[in-house]
């Protein structure tokens, strides 16, 4: 694996025919698109009962779009991936498609839309994958054409990995900067594997964020990983043969040697003894 | 792409467009499907639709038909009214054809049902 897919190529060019078919059919990434799904559909805050316009930006194949058909609502889906627009359609999902770079902005009259969700996009657009693009201005762009064509009260909630903090950084202060008020959510903060980063913006004027999940360590957190460090230690200890480098594992690997018939010296009372400890 | 989708759609993120809408269309394939009716929606939908936006392009497709070229007086309750705008918002789809940019001529092709918006870099 080499690390973040963002840093091997642009994401019209990563998520091509392969690449879409095995993201859609990995029933793991499946499961937890569909959790992070709801769960930004849930901080959307929409109100009870009312189907309503979402706008998914960086739809993909759709997975997180079926989220919000199975509650009721209408979406219409950005992506920059004719492929994974293909297996979107394949899939016959409800929403509109539209093959577009959220980059160069959206392209819809003010007060479209209802709400917006995107799950595991946004960080494709810190990255410059051409010379010409600025990041900074490609994100400002986005955000201010996103502002434009939300109702006025509405929100967008991002599921998304940033790399590092002046990442998340960059993200808050184009959007601000577009108008658009909120912060960042943490579900799990605790657990490296559990953590999910929610950006909740909204365009009402300053509101109180949504509770992350998992922060009180007495709250039953489905996905919480606790006592990683005595997980650690267990994965250490090599299940049924003795530790290495201990006077059993040197007599052990005497024995084994023997049985292959290379030379081996015969075993003493010397053999694997402490050695005085000192500093390499 | 529906008829919904176009109604919302632009080309204001183009260089030198100013309004960008609404966009025409020439379509060389369309579809007519059916799809669940929700009056819910549909009413406050028709808030955010630009209705003589819908008209031209409805009369574009040459799916006219009975099509109000108007958006009735206490249409919440009037349920033939919603049933009609909901056929052409939701039912009608542009499976194959361009979308035309108002004001730079700029075509946008739609192919299998999805519109292509990318632009070049010269033009945003």
């Amino acid at each position: 694996m080499s690390g973040r897919p963002e840093h091997q190529a642009p994401p019209e060019i990563f998520y091509g025919e392969d690449e879409a078919r095995k993201y859609t059919r990995n029933t793991r990434m499946m499961e937890i698109q569909l959790v992070m799904s709801e769960r930004a559909v849930e901080l959307l805050c929409l109100p009870e009962n009312q189907p309503c316009h979402i706008i998914d930006l960086g739809c993909g194949s759709g997975l997180s779009g079926e989220t919000l058909t199975e509650q009721g609502h209408v979406w219409t889906g950005v992506d920059i991936s004719s492929a994974m627009l293909g297996v979107a359609k394949e899939r016959e999902v409800e929403g509109d498609l539209l093959l577009g770079d959220l980059g160069q902005g959206l392209p819809f009259r003010a007060g479209a839309f209802d709400g917006a969700i995107s799950i595991s996009a946004l960080q494709w657009l810190c990255n410059a994958d051409q010379k010409s693009h600025n990041p900074a201005k490609r994100l400002y762009t986005f955000f201010s054409s996103l502002y434009g064509c939300l109702s006025r009260g509405s929100r967008a909630v991002f599921q998304f990995y940033p790399e590092n903090s002046s990442q998340v950084e960059l993200i808050t202060s184009q959007a601000m900067k577009a108008g658009f008020t909120g912060g960042l959510v943490v579900d799990y903060p605790n657990s490296t594997k559990a953590k999910k980063f929610f950006l909740c913006l909204m365009t009402g004027g300053q509101q109180p964020l949504p509770t992350a999940l998992g922060v009180d360590s007495r709250e039953d957190a489905p996905n919480c990983v606790t006592f990683s460090q005595k997980r650690d230690r267990m994965k250490q200890l090599r299940a049924g043969k003795a530790p290495k480098k201990s006077r059993d594992w040197i007599l052990e690997k005497k024995e084994r040697r023997r049985r292959q018939g290379k030379e081996t010296r015969d075993d003493s009372k010397f053999t694997g003894r402490k050695r005085q400890s000192h500093v390499w | 792409m529906k008829l919904l989708t176009h109604n919302i759609l632009t080309s204001k993120c183009l260089k030198g467009v100013t309004v960008g809408y609404p966009l025409g269309i020439v379509a060389k394939e369309v579809k007519v499907n059916e799809v669940e009716f929700n009056p819910e929606f549909i009413s406050r939908m028709i808030q955010k639709v630009d209705w003589p936006a819908l008209c031209k392009a409805a009369e574009n497709l040459g799916h006219l038909d009975n099509l109000p070229p108007a958006v009735v007086d206490d249409y919440e309750n009037n349920e033939e009214f919603l049933k009609k705008a909901h056929h052409f918002l939701m039912e009608i789809e542009v499976i194959n054809g361009d979308l035309i940019c108002p004001e730079t001529g700029r075509k946008f092709p739609v192919t299998d049902g999805i519109p292509n918006m990318l632009a070049n870099e010269d033009e945003v």
